[in-house]
């Protein structure tokens, strides 16, 4: 389903000293400092999958994500994902996933959440049965009637999460990439969110992807996780592994421990 | 297409609700032209040469840049939009199956015809029923307001595609003010925001001839009022398709380059 083999990615950052004198001289000469985002990234994704993605923060997720969902061109390496490279067929790739970034939103923020899904809908051109049936769906499995004619503006950021998750699946794709969904919700919103990723990944094979810094989100969705360090994939496998060889019994615990583990 | 005509309708729909914030710019639109009159008022007094625009095409020239300057102002740009690019929103729009180059044409389109569309008629009625000095002139034939029509149509295109290239710059320098301003003073001077151009002095005529921004003005406004016609004005017309085509191309071209190097800001 989805397979990235050696992927690379650097960014180049502007070093600057602090002060006058070197803001001056940056005018003139500037210096950059290569970051190497993606080194080296490989690991395989089966159908039906849910993976947590973990890593401290620039540790790569984010770009990882972005790769995989067509946004940024690595500078080499190969990713197919059902038979697209997401960078070289982005248009005919991008139908068939869904993204959520967490700390971004996809709605539009001065009209009801039903008129952004409309829009949506035609963007992918959902047939309306389709749509209609998705709509019922994921209104039965996350609450969505009672905010659906609410403009973003006014919503909570429970809410509006839930309405950013439903509308990445209007068209039905069939591989979800969520960065961070559960960032900054309140514990009834964050079980609602994991509930629904479980219900909708069980009901539709959905291949899921997920980053987060939340051990609980993790815990509760899946065994698998991937993680990444520096730009380099440290550990691939399950994750009750981790749980066991710790001494500790605090998810939270467990996790910074393996940062230390691995220096990150 | 429907792609395309969705994004419209949502955008022109949500711009309709700005109720006050048209009858506000009416108000400051109806300030602003009576000032220019005013002070050109002035000037063809105290001139004794004949002048380059008879006074009531200069008044037509005046309402009709108040009446449309949600078409043609190019120092507005959609703020959303602005600020999708520099903090790193604009990611969704990377993950979607549309063209983005014309996504965005469509959502600036939709933006300022909705504006237009509050404001054009209210000034313009009224502006027919002023004290003779400042009133607005039907134009001379059926043929001006034709072609004023088709450089209009036109007119908006090229802002759109002008203001592209605003939108395309803040993905390489990260800040919208340079670029707006950029864009904005200099076009405003040289379609003839400020002075209308046959006023300008000659020297300063030849040179806004050679740039893109006064077909967004000063072409339509003067077919309007006859003060260009005939052959000149289909050839001019002829200019004007001829700047939408290479500026559409050169910012496709462009859009291309920034979306392949394209940096999303903010993780």
């Amino acid at each position: 389903m989805i397979t990235l083999a050696n992927i690379h990615k650097t960014f180049k950052v502007a070093k600057r000293e602090k002060g006058t004198a070197a803001a001056l001289k940056s005018l003139f000469h500037r210096e950059y400092r290569r970051v190497h985002a993606l080194d080296g990234v490989s690991f395989h994704v089966d159908e039906g999958e849910i993976v947590g993605y973990i890593g401290p923060n620039g540790a790569g997720k984010s770009t990882s994500i972005k790769v995989m969902s067509g946004i940024l061109v690595p500078d080499s390496g190969t990713c197919g994902i059902m038979g697209y490279t997401p960078w070289k067929q982005r248009r005919e790739y991008v139908r068939h996933i869904g993204v959520v970034f967490g700390q971004r939103t996809q709605l539009w923020w001065d009209v009801p959440v039903s008129d952004s899904f409309d829009l949506l809908r035609d963007i992918y051109k959902v047939p309306q049965s389709e749509y209609r049936r998705n709509l019922d769906l994921l209104t039965e499995t996350i609450g969505l009637q009672d905010f659906i004619n609410t403009p973003l503006r006014q919503l909570s950021l429970g809410q509006r999460m839930r309405a950013e998750i439903a509308a990445s699946l209007l068209h039905s794709p069939k591989v979800l990439f969520l960065d961070e969904p559960t960032i900054g919700l309140d514990a009834p919103s964050k079980l609602a969110v994991r509930r629904f990723i479980k219900d909708i990944n069980a009901e539709t094979k959905l291949t899921v992807i997920l980053t987060t810094h939340d051990m609980n989100d993790i815990d509760a969705l899946t065994d698998r996780v991937v993680l990444i360090g520096k730009g380099k994939i440290l550990y691939d496998g399950a994750f009750s592994e981790i749980k066991n060889r710790s001494d500790h019994s605090a998810l939270e615990e467990v996790i910074a421990e393996l940062y230390r583990e691995y220096e990150l | 297409m429907i792609t395309y005509t969705s994004i419209f309708r949502m955008r022109f729909i949500a711009g309709l609700q700005y109720r006050a914030a048209a009858w506000a710019g009416i108000a400051t639109q109806f300030a602003f032209g009576f000032m220019h009159l005013m002070i050109f008022q002035a000037f063809y007094r105290s001139s004794g040469t004949a002048p380059p625009m008879e006074w009531p095409q200069l008044v037509a020239y005046e309402w009709l840049q108040q009446a449309f300057l949600a078409l043609i102002m190019l120092w507005w740009q959609d703020g959303d939009l602005l600020s999708g690019i520099t903090d790193g929103n604009a990611a969704y729009e990377l993950c979607r199956p549309y063209d983005l180059y014309t996504f965005w044409c469509m959502r600036l389109a939709a933006v300022r015809l909705s504006s237009a569309a509050l404001k054009f008629s209210p000034v313009l009625i009224v502006s027919l029923f002023l004290p003779r000095a400042y009133r607005m002139t039907l134009p001379p034939n059926f043929a001006a307001f034709g072609l004023f029509l088709i450089a209009m149509t036109l007119s908006l295109t090229l802002v759109i595609a002008l203001s592209m290239l605003v939108y395309i710059l803040t993905f390489v320098t990260l800040s919208s003010m340079g670029s707006r301003l950029l864009v904005g003073v200099s076009a405003d001077f040289m379609m003839g925001a400020i002075i209308p151009i046959p006023l300008m002095p000659v020297w300063a005529q030849r040179i806004v001839y050679c740039f893109p921004f006064r077909y967004v003005q000063d072409l339509p406004f003067r077919l309007y009022s006859g003060h260009i016609s005939g052959a000149d004005a289909l050839a001019q017309i002829g200019v004007q398709i001829a700047w939408v085509a290479a500026l559409i191309l050169f910012g496709r071209w462009a859009f291309g380059r920034v979306m392949r190097r394209v940096v999303i800001q903010g993780g």
